[in-house]
């Protein structure tokens, strides 16, 4: 199980500033016991974007999109669809955010932060890792996760330690920024590259009291304590971006 | 002349680097003081280099100041985390350091305390943007200084890359530097006059300062040792032939000289020299001589 919840609407659009045009993913997985990506939030988020003048041009809730062959299998009567749109929105963790990006060709915007669980894990086989951060950078490094991919967890670039797209801890272990640089070159987003990032947010990384109940799985009724007001809601984490 | 003068004059700017030893002895920080105080602009103070546990480099730099020698700061993220870097960025202001290279650092796991955790709170780029706020009053969360400092802040790059990503990285890094701050950049050794004539005119048109970076060769096997395990150095066989050719008891004085044509040839093509002696810091002197300097 992994616990994600929806980025504020703000900053989604905020991604989607330049699109005219969006397909929207959701999992019926963990995010569908979040409630940040199951079918509900799918609709709600058509809604959302298409009364702010964006053309939706599909929606699809997929069995565990951290899976990338039930992410492809999943998306395979809706081809078209896909193609039709500027952009792919996945409302899921930050492991199905990053195979959805590794499965298909199309740029790839996360909808929903993954938050940690206080140090229990659920298991996955396969090359994505999900640091739980509580605020999704993927939109910045083409769905490749520099807080996982990259051995210092850097989040202005590579250092100078790769030695023929190695990094310095290990010849074994890929340099996390050469993936992301040669997937936004895939891409045609090289301009990211350019965006200044601020350090991570250290209080984003422990789970607030209100999220640390019991997901839809668990068959005990455990009360929820009260929600809190809702945070003020904050744009994307970029600060600006540098001009070649 | 102060390093930031020499560069904003457009003299030719000159600096070497050392490092603090492990243990509380001094004497060898303070023979390097004077032997290198009024040759160069100033020195670079290294930051536990290679993830090594050594005397403090802040301490260091303050006791360059006290002994007369420019010192530039250098300061990793490794081992602190963002209270821990401004606390020390005030603490070196008071004590008259002027010069701080912003470096991410190498990972504890290179070094001699493997079990170590690597901080990485900030890294090369967000450590210069909250020197720059520093510079202006504020701290990162905002809040005013009593008495701010007013650093010289510096980074660093390397010239020579062999993927086509590790090179557009170095690049598009150089300008996140330079809009979070850097004044000037010394870069990872050069041994290539060609290559470093193509990096410079790459990034003639960001206008910032580069001093090149020189590590005088020792012996072939030190070459060939940087060329297997040293990212951004590539030592070309005619060199390591040119070393390993030389008698034994010319060796040095070869490698000095190999060292000093190196300068002066690229020597036109940028802002100042970087001398990373290793364990021959003392005869940097020497090497400035043979290169006209």
């Amino acid at each position: 199980m992994i616990l994600s919840e929806q980025k504020p609407l703000e900053e989604i659009q905020a991604y989607l500033e330049k699109d005219k045009s969006v397909f929207i993913l959701g999992c019926n997985g963990c995010a569908q016991s979040s409630g940040s990506g199951g079918p509900k939030q799918v609709a709600e988020m058509k809604d959302k974007l298409t009364a702010a003048g964006k053309i939706v041009t599909g929606t699809k809730v997929i069995d565990f999109l951290c899976s990338k062959a039930l992410v492809k299998s999943g998306l395979r009567g809706r081809v078209d669809q896909v193609a039709a749109a500027d952009s792919v929105l996945v409302l899921t963790c930050g492991i199905g955010i990053q195979a959805v990006a590794a499965s298909i060709n199309k740029i790839v915007y996360p909808g929903c932060n993954t938050v940690n669980m206080g140090g229990t894990r659920g298991e996955w086989e396969g090359s994505e890792r999900c640091n739980e951060c509580g605020q999704c950078l993927l939109f910045h490094t083409g769905g490749v996760c520099p807080i996982t991919a990259c051995t210092k967890s850097l989040v202005s670039g590579a250092c100078g330690g790769a030695n023929k797209g190695k990094c310095e801890i290990s010849k074994d272990r890929d340099c996390g920024w050469e993936l992301i640089y040669n997937r936004l070159k895939a891409k045609g987003q090289l301009n990211r590259l350019a965006d200044m990032i601020k350090p991570l947010d250290h209080k984003k990384i422990m789970p607030r009291p209100e999220m640390m109940s019991t997901p839809l799985y668990a068959l005990e009724n455990i009360a929820k304590p009260p929600a809190p007001p809702a945070p003020p809601a904050k744009p994307a984490n970029t600060v600006k971006e540098v001009k070649a | 002349m102060s390093l930031q003068s020499a560069i904003e004059s457009g003299k030719f700017a000159i600096s070497c680097e050392f490092g603090p030893l492990k243990g509380t002895e001094t004497h060898e920080i303070k023979e390097n003081i004077e032997v290198l105080k009024g040759k160069v602009d100033a020195a670079n103070v290294t930051d536990q280099q290679s993830s090594v546990m050594r005397l403090s480099g802040l301490v260091t730099a303050a006791l360059c100041v006290q002994g007369g020698l420019e010192p530039i700061f250098q300061m990793t993220c490794r081992d602190r985390n963002r209270i821990a870097l401004q606390s020390d960025l005030l603490g070196a202001w008071v004590m008259g350091i002027k010069n701080v290279l912003a470096l991410t650092g190498d990972l504890p796991a290179l070094g001699d305390h493997p079990q170590a955790k690597g901080v990485f709170d900030l890294d090369s780029v967000t450590l210069l943007s909250a020197i720059t706020r520093l510079n202006e009053g504020f701290d990162m969360s905002g809040n005013a200084l009593t008495g701010k400092p007013s650093f010289f802040a510096g980074a660093v790059v390397k010239v020579e890359s062999n993927t086509e990503a590790s090179e557009e990285l170095q690049i598009a890094k150089m300008q996140k530097k330079i809009a979070a701050g850097a004044k000037f950049f010394q870069t990872q050794a050069v041994y290539d006059p060609v290559s470093f004539e193509k990096f410079m005119k790459r990034v003639e048109k960001f206008n910032v300062p580069v001093m090149v970076g020189i590590i005088p060769l020792k012996n072939a096997g030190f070459a060939k040792f940087m060329n297997a395990n040293v990212a951004g150095i590539r030592v070309p066989d005619d060199q390591i032939q040119k070393i390993a050719a030389a008698a034994k008891e010319d060796r040095e004085k070869v490698g000095l000289e190999m060292a000093a044509v190196l300068i002066k040839k690229m020597k036109p093509m940028c802002q100042g020299v970087h001398i990373m002696a290793i364990g021959w810091e003392k005869k940097v002197p020497q090497i400035m001589a043979m290169a006209g300097l």
